[in-house]
């Protein structure tokens, strides 16, 4: 049976509609211009203090690529190395058999919760639901993904899924959905950090079993890698009897030293840090330290597919710093969630289509042309994406799929003018009498599709001789 | 005025079709400009669009067509100029791709600065003018501030910085039509900072972004203009820009 990817959530709509009624939410819309400008400002100095930055993205492109490239072996290596240190390996080819998995594990311990840290890969697959559909509680305890859990609400940002809420907000869903809120919280962050570490604290020192996911993985030494600020991933990394890990197929590194380049490369691009307060590494099952049990699911969910486009698999190198997001001047104006998925942005944009890999699924389809071109995402990029290039590419696969439309038929007929200059002068002679719409040299009404630009704008009247006819008459 | 350093080259002028059917007064001033500094210019009529509206709204197999087109025009000269950072990005990164070798096309700044070697052209334009770099020639060509040092040496011209100048406009070709409400919210930033410079002029290398931006400002009824770098460029004592030339 072929399921529904949960990397979209279920009735979003396409993203020009989406995009509209995020458009019109002032809170939002401040929340995120304060963010995003902040961030933006922050990468732009941590990464302007490194002398070798374009080497660095550089080696981060040829490392990843190497690995995609020779996944295969780099997969076996890396199970062949985890079994030998204690750990359990699993393979899941898409989200539903990675929750299953998942659940059963957790079911095998006895426990009816499980404690998180910030994941991208379970939050793909939907797994909190699916292990509450199982009778299984999972606690967020990263402090922004613990705000989007409390407050029902979806994830809008790859690093600061609670990016769209502010202080004041936070302090309200708070005070509504904390069991154990403290009196009198007010809106200081430190005030409210203290509160969610209060409420966290007690989970950590109860839960049996930790879900995480994985920044990096070295495939020689099957050390698994998680990045992060706040320490609660220290906390489930430590602290219980069991360890599940989901990673992605793509977030191998060959060898421990190549983690050199990606320690450097994702604090800076992420949140702007020199380094990122936690890093914690582990290797199987240590006797006597740590977790005694520890399970890595190894998930496929489209990246295989993905892996055959030699255009879009760049997708695959990604890190998720989310820099292309905070640079990303649609994003900042329409948040996360009109994208309808986990992976927002210019990313999300180019990854979340080809793990859909439905191209007659319009809302997925609707993604790569959420983009004016303007390059600023690529020129984040620590593993340098081409995503204006992965947007393209996919605009052309998406109109591949729809097939005839008055789109095509107009593309078709442009295409047919401009490739005969004889017939392009008569088009532009043609189009010359809509200098009769303008009225005091401008046009405020287009018909037909031109309508969506007088929405907002008026056109230039077009002029009574074009520049080929004023060559024609005066040097011809 | 400088001399160029190169003497009386032969070029090619490619209008790219916006300019030469929407805004013909900016291609006669590259041929004025050009000339004026003793290049001897060209403008073959087989010429017509790029294709980056077919390929960048995903349709690769006609920008594949007019790709070809684009080589067999321009093929043999020494130099093809634009004025447009994107067109000239779509041909000089694009085209290759799509398998054909496309003669050396410079964006106009480019080609005045690098090949000429010129940045005074002997301008004059007695404006206050602020200047928006478009993302194409920004990031994909990186003119980086080349068009800024041709408009310092405009003898009249009160350049002022333009806030949060590397921002997109929100054109994006097809984009301002798929994703209009977006594009007018990244146009309404980019008009506030325009605004706030208290210029006279917009000015770009762009008459597309132009476009865009000049029609929010239209709209509007700011009383800003926008005037592509050209045509600064051309301006003269002798024979000044006018709006009434356009």
């Amino acid at each position: 049976m072929v399921t529904r990817n949960p990397v979209t959530w279920l009735g979003s709509p396409k993203f020009p509609d989406a995009a509209r009624t995020a458009l019109a939410d002032t809170q939002l819309r401040s929340n995120l211009r304060k963010a995003t400008g902040t961030i933006r400002g922050r990468r732009a100095s941590a990464v302007g203090e490194m002398t070798d930055w374009e080497e660095l993205r550089l080696a981060g492109q040829a490392l990843k690529d190497e690995v995609l490239t020779n996944l295969d072996v780099y997969l076996e290596r890396l199970e062949k190395s985890v079994t030998e240190r204690g750990g359990v390996v699993h393979w899941a080819r898409d989200a539903a058999e990675a929750n299953e998995i998942v659940l059963r594990l957790v079911r095998e311990t006895g426990a009816d919760e499980v404690v998180k840290v910030k994941s991208m890969a379970t939050a793909e697959i939907g797994l909190n639901e699916a292990l509450e559909a199982g009778g299984v509680t999972a606690i967020e305890t990263d402090l922004a993904e613990l705000i989007v859990q409390l407050g029902n609400d979806r994830p809008s940002h790859i690093l600061v899924p609670a990016i769209h809420r502010n202080r004041s907000e936070i302090r309200e869903i708070f005070q509504r959905e904390m069991p154990d809120v403290p009196e009198g919280l007010t809106d200081e962050p430190r005030v409210l950090a203290e509160a969610a570490r209060a409420h966290l604290r007690r989970k950590f020192l109860s839960a049996r079993v930790a879900v995480s996911g994985a920044n990096f993985a070295v495939a020689d030494t099957g050390s698994i890698v998680v990045l992060e600020s706040e320490g609660n991933g220290r906390m489930c990394l430590t602290l219980p009897e069991t360890l599940i890990t989901v990673m992605g197929i793509e977030k191998l590194v060959p060898t421990w030293a190549d983690l050199e380049v990606f320690l450097q490369l994702l604090p800076r691009s992420s949140t702007a840090e020199r380094m990122n307060p936690y890093t914690s590494v582990w290797t199987g099952v240590t006797p006597g330290d740590g977790p005694q049990a520890f399970h890595l699911v190894l998930l496929d969910n489209g990246r295989t597919a993905t892996l055959a486009d030699t255009v879009g698999r760049q997708a695959l190198r990604c890190i998720r710093c989310s820099a292309c997001l905070n640079v990303c001047p649609v994003y900042e104006r329409t948040g996360g969630e009109s994208y309808g998925s986990v992976y927002p942005g210019p990313i999300g944009a180019i990854l979340t289509p080809q793990l859909v890999d439905d191209p007659h699924d319009k809302q997925a389809a609707s993604l790569p042309f959420a983009s004016s071109l303007c390059g600023a995402c690529y020129e984040v990029c620590p593993v340098r994406i081409n995503i204006p290039e992965v947007l393209t590419h996919l605009r052309a696969s998406s109109v591949t799929a729809r097939g005839r439309t008055p789109e095509s038929i107009a593309m078709s007929a442009a295409a047919w003018v401009f490739s005969s200059p004889s017939r392009y002068e008569r088009a532009q002679k043609l189009a010359s009498f809509a200098r009769l719409l303008g009225r005091n040299g401008r046009i405020t009404r287009l018909p037909g599709p031109g309508a969506a630009w007088t929405s907002s704008r008026d056109a230039p009247v077009p002029p009574k001789q074009s520049f080929r006819a004023w060559w024609k008459e005066n040097r011809g | 005025m400088q001399k160029a350093v190169v003497e009386s080259p032969k070029v090619a002028l490619f209008a790219t079709c916006v300019t030469d059917t929407l805004y013909p007064a900016t291609a006669r001033a590259v041929v004025t400009l050009l000339e004026r500094l003793g290049c001897s210019v060209e403008f073959p009529l087989d010429q017509t669009c790029c294709g980056q509206m077919h390929f960048n709204t995903g349709y690769p197999d006609h920008a594949r067509g007019l790709a070809g087109s684009y080589e067999r025009t321009f093929a043999g000269y020494d130099a093809v100029i634009a004025p447009s950072g994107s067109c000239t990005g779509m041909v000089r990164d694009i085209h290759p791709q799509l398998g054909t070798t496309p003669a050396p096309t410079y964006e106009l700044s480019e080609f005045l600065v690098d090949v000429l070697g010129v940045t005074d052209v002997g301008a004059y334009f007695p404006h206050r003018v602020t200047y928006h770099p478009t993302c194409h020639s920004l990031r994909m060509l990186g003119v980086g501030d080349k068009p800024l040092s041709l408009l310092r040496a405009v003898r009249g011209l009160d350049l002022v910085a333009l806030p949060d100048a590397e921002s997109c406009c929100g054109f994006g070709g097809t984009f301002a039509l798929k994703n209009a409400d977006t594009s007018t919210a990244m146009l309404s930033d980019k008009m506030r900072h325009v605004l706030d410079t208290g210029s006279e002029v917009l000015t770009a290398g762009d008459n597309s972004c132009l476009m865009h931006i000049g029609g929010g400002l239209s709209r509007l009824r700011t009383g800003v203009r926008t005037v592509h770098l050209a045509e600064i460029l051309a301006s003269t004592e002798e024979d000044p820009w006018s709006p009434a030339t356009r």
